[in-house]
């Protein structure tokens, strides 16, 4: 089933005339609305009238989440604040958080992305879908909730934290459909698995996000859960959740290019790269009132194919994820930069600046270990000191990246000095 | 009189203490005494020995995380109750002992290293109590 047939299967010139009238007024309303594009457009000598249709995107600044951050909170809004109806926030690099903003059509067109994607995967009104992503100022819970309601499905609000009540639930309610991050489902059927619910349960469509996975991860739930997993891919900065979905064929995400305008490019030299050729993805919005973005970086890489896909949907498609272009690490859905945890650990002045992240996955959910340097200057000879200490440092890491640290004490030196570019990181997880 | 107790940061592995005992004889260590404390994931040792402030430079020198403590050496006499009347002494004065262990002396007697939270107020008390403190000549520990 497709939601907008119309929108979905539009002829690719059809598209570039709806693209290029969307883009073209997206432009004029930042540059009139927003004085960091104003000054950006004007410092590259650009005006409204240069662009005049998505041919002349390349013209367009760049924008990157350090300057979400410089403008924090809303000064990147394109509409007054009265306009905005909702605002989200993921953790930033520095402590502070990126913040967006939704006007009520943001809203109402973010509900129709998250209903067509899940249509895409199969669910349809007549399901009951539990919202397994958390709910309050991260995107995946309100985002996905929003689409269910949009397609009519009976939605159950689960959030995250408590997968007892979750599959009891599941159970007793006869749900079909789950949206939640891909590592919280494998936990899901496991702990179906041991209490013995498994063939209880009536699931047959999850809507997995927030986090990369593989096609090995999707089989497998597939294959215990007996039910069909679709990756739906998405980021606040220019939405939430429904940016793109896989079909049932799953060759990739469509990516809803009538809202979002996509490209590949180099990340060294910022040019475009071929389609087919992988590069780091960038969305420029031109529907988008409340938080416009030109040619958003997404750091994410990827390649993309405009072929008309055997679900008859004419929408692009990208590939799945091959990494990122800087050192962002999603862990349990939290974005996670070294970075965040080098300052925390500096402005506590009390370890050395070695540190080490041992990411991995222990019974499908993602853990993340931090290996600080035990430095002279604060080794105490006495237990209680050193596992006070521990605990002050996993408290501070956890208050910085919004996500629980179990911290190790090692020994100096023993983390490995690089000569080059300092390794921080140990992903044992394998996803790319 | 205190003791100069030489503590080193290790990790809970396989190697670790015979890397730092083999620091210590390159260097002409000799030790008095040893207690290892441990947890899952470090462990603490703890020594007095013959010349610690050479031993902690030598261990420095080898990127080892270690630390120069005052502690007390008290001598105790071989009979039943002799320790629970010392801790006795220190309870009712209220102060908190953070660590201690056994001090191999070849004599008679027997003999703890003490680490109190007031070592000053723990002198005094076992002074008056008679108690008698091992002095680093006394057990042939010469402090450089």
């Amino acid at each position: 089933m497709i939601w907008n047939e119309t929108k979905e299967c539009m002829s690719r010139d059809e598209k570039i005339v709806l693209q290029s009238a969307r883009l073209v007024k997206t432009v004029d309303r930042v540059y009139h609305n927003v004085p960091f594009y104003r000054k950006k457009m004007q410092s590259i000598g650009i005006e409204p009238g240069d662009v005049r249709g998505v041919e002349d995107l390349h013209i367009l600044p760049f924008t990157t989440k350090a300057d979400l951050r410089d403008n924090y909170p809303f000064g990147l809004f394109a509409v007054p604040q009265s306009e905005i109806v909702r605002v989200h926030a993921s953790s930033g690099t520095t402590g502070k958080a990126t913040v967006v903003g939704y006007t009520r059509k943001d809203l109402e067109i973010w509900s129709e992305c998250v209903a067509r994607a899940l249509i895409m995967a199969g669910v349809t009104r007549d399901d009951i879908i539990q919202v397994a992503y958390g709910y309050g100022l991260f995107t995946g819970g309100l985002g996905a909730h929003g689409g269910a309601e949009k397609l009519g499905a009976t939605v159950v609000p689960m959030s995250t934290g408590n997968t007892k009540k979750l599959t009891t639930m599941m159970v007793d309610f006869g749900v079909t459909a789950i949206a939640c991050t891909p590592s919280y489902l494998l936990h899901i059927a496991e702990t179906l698995e041991e209490s013995g619910e498994i063939d209880k349960i009536r699931l047959k469509t999850a809507v997995c996000g927030a986090e990369p996975w593989t096609d090995n991860m999707r089989r497998q739930m597939e294959e215990r859960l007996h039910i069909h997993a679709h990756d739906i891919y998405g980021l606040s900065e220019v939405m939430g959740p429904g940016v793109s979905c896989d079909c049932e064929f799953h060759q990739g995400l469509h990516v809803y290019d009538d809202h979002f305008l996509p490209e590949i490019i180099q990340p060294d030299t910022l040019a475009a790269v071929e389609d087919g050729e992988t590069g780091e993805l960038v969305f420029t919005t031109i529907t988008k009132e409340g938080l416009p973005l030109l040619r958003y970086r997404t750091r994410d890489l990827t390649s993309i194919t405009y072929e008309t896909c055997e679900c008859g949907r004419t929408l692009p498609r990208i590939s799945r994820f091959k990494g990122r272009s800087d050192d962002m690490l999603i862990i349990r859905g939290v974005n996670v930069f070294p970075s965040q945890i080098e300052s925390a650990l500096l402005e506590m002045g009390e370890t050395t600046p070695h540190y080490m992240m041992i990411v991995d996955r222990v019974n499908n959910l993602d853990t993340l270990e931090v290996q600080v340097e035990v430095g002279e200057n604060f080794f105490s000879d006495e237990i209680r000191e050193l596992e006070k200490l521990t605990k002050k440092i996993s408290h501070v890491l956890q208050q910085a990246i919004g996500l629980a640290v179990k911290v190790k004490l090692v020994e100096p030196k023993s983390i490995e000095r690089s000569m080059g570019k300092a390794v921080h990181v140990i992903d044992k997880r394998h996803l790319v | 009189m205190y003791m100069k107790q030489l503590s080193v940061f290790m990790e809970n592995r396989e190697g670790r203490l015979e890397e730092v005992l083999a620091v210590l004889k390159n260097n002409k260590v000799n030790i008095a005494s040893l207690s290892l404390a441990d947890t899952n994931e470090f462990g603490i040792l703890r020594m007095l020995v013959n010349k610690p402030e050479a031993a902690y430079n030598a261990l420095k020198r080898n990127g080892f995380s270690s630390k120069l403590t005052d502690v007390l050496a008290v001598k105790l006499s071989h009979r039943v109750g002799m320790l629970q009347e010392l801790l006795e002494a220190i309870c009712e004065v209220h102060i908190n002992i953070e660590y201690m262990y056994a001090l191999s002396t070849g004599g008679d007697d027997a003999s703890m290293v003490l680490k109190t939270s007031d070592l000053e107020a723990t002198e005094k008390t076992l002074r008056d109590k008679g108690v008698e403190i091992i002095t680093p000549e006394e057990i042939g520990l010469d402090f450089d």
